[in-house]
């Protein structure tokens, strides 16, 4: 087991610097120069724009310029912006704790919810909960989330009164709220679908019989042999969910005014500023392949048969 | 038991992840206060993020720009009509419009206590000029004799100083320039001429997160991304003194978010209602509601070097000007937000003139008849580049349209991603056609507006429109005694320049914002900023 996790540590290494690469030359290779934008439509000196190209290493080729990204990146300095001149480091520790809130917030609320309703829904299939369910998340998978955004937005905060309409303070759990649910709604509906089929399908299933016949409470049944089984699914699509839970949420971060991950990341992009868009990229990177990990981690523990050695 | 195993190494895992979000997370500030909450008596707007650190001469978008202006306060500024106020100098006098001299008010402080005296400008000015501070704005010494040895074309510079800067005594300096520039004195309007203190040479870099200016309002804070503070200055003794007690800076990612924060009172000020609120802000914010011109200006300006343009009988370009319907897309399209163009220059400048033609006005049989004499649109069909993030697509299409109905000409948009990559295929001569082009006032003389855009030299002429005659007379003008003279001039040439058509002027701009009910006296001035020290909080 502790072998099996080393190893995947491990491959997380060429992971990492070839996505940085790709992203890197991607960020090379698009047009538009971040120092000549910066100028914008008035007068300048082209004498200064070769001046700060010159400065901030810009006008070395390709390569030069990621092996020198890289070998900052090793000893941890993720160079600074070319525009701000500040350190990359601080806008990520900033952008960062605010999405990883507002994600634990929504992905809390995806899991406990969604749950809850494809248990009850999967429990009795073909009722009417179950054809309740369907209803409502079709309505939410169908709904593109400014929709949803704008429309919570506007009876909370216009009709009802009960919060204001943007977030005022991204470090208050109660201001997150809103975001959170309309973020994580979508999530939701999938998983709630998810959990209700599987769950629906292993009632038939033979083991389930067993245990009925073996005269175990109902509570052990579904708590322990139903559940247990039926989270697979639902586990695997959880653990790619939390990477887009924190890359998706730009339309969400833009309606609710929070300066997160996603505002961060295109406004920098916007601005050519591609230490920062690499930065925050790997670091998503890096998210998506801990929690890819965590998923099949936890395989092993939902389902005995699964072994890693 | 396998599986008792696993499960141990997983809550393992999943705590040292809970583990590392939470040292992300706790920044150690959690209930102590609340960073949004306002003090009592400070005014609120979007302000966005600025782009650099806060140095006056590194700073010409708005955002910083918002920010500068409430820090310091240079020689001089202009009123709601364009006219000169002065506010740090007592007077900027001249007899042969290249000699200055400038006469500083005394007992004037920065906020940390230093007097403001004619070194502080000149140190400045002698900084800001230097080509190896990198500066954004240096060009705007160049009219200053001595700017070629601080900044050359190329290599080290030769001197720190320019020779034309003169400290006289503590409260006069004079400025010799390299030729007469008689209307350099409303260039000192621009914020990029403010002093700078003697503590911003120890360290600019931590003087570009923390300034310390001469202006109505004191530094407090920048949380980045966030939010700018700033206090009223109480020992401020300009004209401009703050009427409130300081201003907050509020970063929104949408303009739409901030519009919602405005109506529902946790904003007082936008600066811009997003296009999808404005059919509806009048209402919302009744008299909270701003409409005003400024003088901006938007045009379509072909590329002279383009397939399309190359060697083009400027009665073509007339003919195209008078195919466009601006006063039906100004109101429909654009939600009046623009007023349709008659001239080269906005009304809100210094020669602003009525040019007595129809060459503004739409015209189809004429346009159609003016484009045929002219030999017509090679290929029939033509371009207009724009960039795609800025909400120019709708006008762009429905000014095709006009042109197309009215003349047969194909006419197809060009969108270019981003404003970057807009700005590169102009810079390089990769305009297929014509390209969408705005210009704000820096100082509200006609010059800027005909100089800065259409002199062969001009930086910003992207077009490459290059003619003698023009260049001549705009030369001639400049070396006129009198700001009159030189007005005069370039009103001659506005004139000629209709019958070259350099550009086809399309609508000045106008600002639409709001204010919420928690504060009254909006006013903005000339190029279309808001006027932030005159705002009362009720």
């Amino acid at each position: 087991m502790g072998r099996y996790v080393a190893r995947r540590l491990l491959q997380m290494i060429p992971v990492f610097i070839g996505s940085t690469f790709l992203i890197f030359a991607m960020m090379f290779a698009l047009p538009g120069d971040p120092v000549r934008a910066l100028m914008g439509d008035q007068a300048f000196d082209p004498a200064v724009v070769e001046a700060i190209r010159h400065d901030r290493g810009l006008d070395l080729p390709l390569w030069q310029q990621y092996l020198k990204y890289l070998f900052e990146l090793v000893q941890g300095n993720f160079g600074t912006e070319i525009a701000s001149q500040r350190p990359i480091a601080d806008i990520i520790a900033q952008a960062f704790p605010v999405t990883i809130r507002l994600t634990l917030f929504a992905f809390t609320f995806t899991v406990v919810v969604g749950i809850g309703l494809g248990i009850i829904a999967g429990l009795r299939p073909e009722s009417v909960r179950d054809r309740g369910l369907l209803a409502l998340t079709l309505v939410l998978i169908s709904m593109p989330s400014f929709v949803l955004g704008y429309l919570m937005q506007y009876l909370f905060a216009f009709k009802w009164g009960v919060t204001t309409p943007t977030v005022q303070d991204s470090e208050s759990f109660g201001d997150l709220l809103l975001p959170a649910i309309v973020l994580g709604s979508l999530s939701l509906a999938y998983v709630a679908r998810l959990t209700r089929t599987s769950m629906a399908e292993n009632l038939r299933a033979d083991y389930m019989r067993t245990a009925v016949a073996k005269g175990l409470p109902r509570r052990r049944i579904i708590g322990v042999h139903l559940m247990r089984n039926s989270l697979v699914p639902v586990v695997t699509f959880l653990g790619t969910d939390i990477g887009n839970l924190m890359t998706g949420a730009i339309v969400t971060e833009g309606i609710f005014n929070v300066q997160g991950v996603g505002d961060a990341i295109y406004e920098a992009l916007f601005r050519r500023e591609g230490a920062t868009v690499v930065g925050i990229a790997s670091l998503i990177v890096l998210v998506y392949l801990l929690a890819s990990l965590l998923v099949d981690l936890l395989y092993a523990v939902l389902d005995p048969r699964i072994r890693y050695a | 038991m396998r599986g008792a195993k696993s499960a141990k190494w997983v809550a393992g895992a999943i705590v040292v992840a809970l583990a590392a979000t939470a040292c992300g997370g706790g920044s150690g500030e959690e209930g102590k206060k609340n960073p949004a909450g306002k003090p009592a008596g400070y005014v609120s707007i979007d302000v966005g993020e600025p782009q650099k650190p806060l140095i006056p001469a590194d700073t010409n978008e708005t955002n910083g720009s918002y920010v500068i202006q409430s820090l310091f306060t240079q020689l001089l500024d202009f009123d709601a009509k364009g006219e000169i106020v002065y506010t740090n100098a007592e007077s900027v006098d001249t007899t042969d419009s290249k000699t200055w001299t400038v006469k500083l008010k005394s007992g004037w402080k920065f906020h940390n206590g230093e007097a403001v005296t004619a070194q502080s400008y000149v140190d400045a000015w002698n900084w800001y000029a230097n080509i190896k501070n990198n500066q954004q704005n240096s060009f705007w010494f160049a009219d200053i004799a001595g700017y070629d040895d601080v900044h050359p074309e190329k290599g080290d510079p030769k001197a720190d100083k320019m020779s034309g800067l003169k400290v006289v005594d503590d409260t006069t300096f004079t400025i010799e320039l390299k030729d007469k520039v008689p209307y350099f004195n409303y260039k000192l309007g621009y914020a990029t001429f403010a002093p700078l203190p003697k503590v911003f040479f120890d360290d600019p870099k931590a003087f570009g997160q923390k300034p310390v200016g001469n202006g109505p309002y004191k530094f407090e804070k920048w949380t980045h991304k966030k939010l700018i503070q700033v206090a009223a200055n109480p020992d401020y003794q300009g004209p401009n003194k703050a009427k409130n007690k300081g201003i907050q800076f509020k970063n929104y990612a949408t303009l739409e978010a901030a519009y919602q924060d405005v109506v529902s009172g946790n904003l007082d000020i936008i600066r811009q209602v997003g296009p999808t609120d404005l059919p509806k802000y009048k209402q919302d914010l009744g008299d909270g509601a701003i409409e005003q011109p400024y003088a901006a200006i938007q045009s379509l300006v072909p590329a002279f070097y383009s397939k399309t343009f190359k060697d083009i009988d400027p009665k073509v370009l007339q003919g195209l000007s008078m195919a466009i319907d601006r006063e039906t897309i100004t109101k429909t399209v654009l939600n009046n937000t623009r007023t349709p163009a008659t001239s080269f220059t906005p009304p809100q400048v210094k020669g602003n003139q009525d040019l007595g033609t129809d060459v503004f006005t739409f015209n189809p049989a004429k346009a159609k008849q003016l484009i045929t004499e002219g030999g017509g649109v090679p290929e029939n069909k033509l371009f207009i580049q724009y960039n795609s993030d800025g909400g120019h697509k709708e006008w762009v299409t429905a000014v095709c349209e006009s042109i197309r109905k009215a003349t047969g000409v194909d006419c197809v948009g060009d969108a270019k991603p981003d404003f970057p990559t807009d700005l590169e295929a102009r810079d390089n001569d990769q305009v297929k056609s014509m390209y969408r082009g705005g210009w704000v006032a820096d100082y509200p003389v006609n010059v800027n507006f005909l100089k800065e855009l259409y002199h062969t030299n001009a930086e910003s002429n992207n077009g490459r429109f290059s003619d003698k005659e023009i260049d001549k007379m705009m030369e001639d003008a400049d070396k006129a005694s009198s700001l009159e003279d030189a007005v005069k001039g370039y009103q001659a040439v506005e004139k000629k320049l209709l019958e070259k058509m350099p550009a086809i002027p399309l609508w000045y701009y106008r600002i639409n914002g709001g204010h919420g009910k928690g504060v009254d006296n909006v006013a903005v001035d000339f190029h279309g900023d808001l006027e932030l020290t005159g705002v009362t909080a009720k």
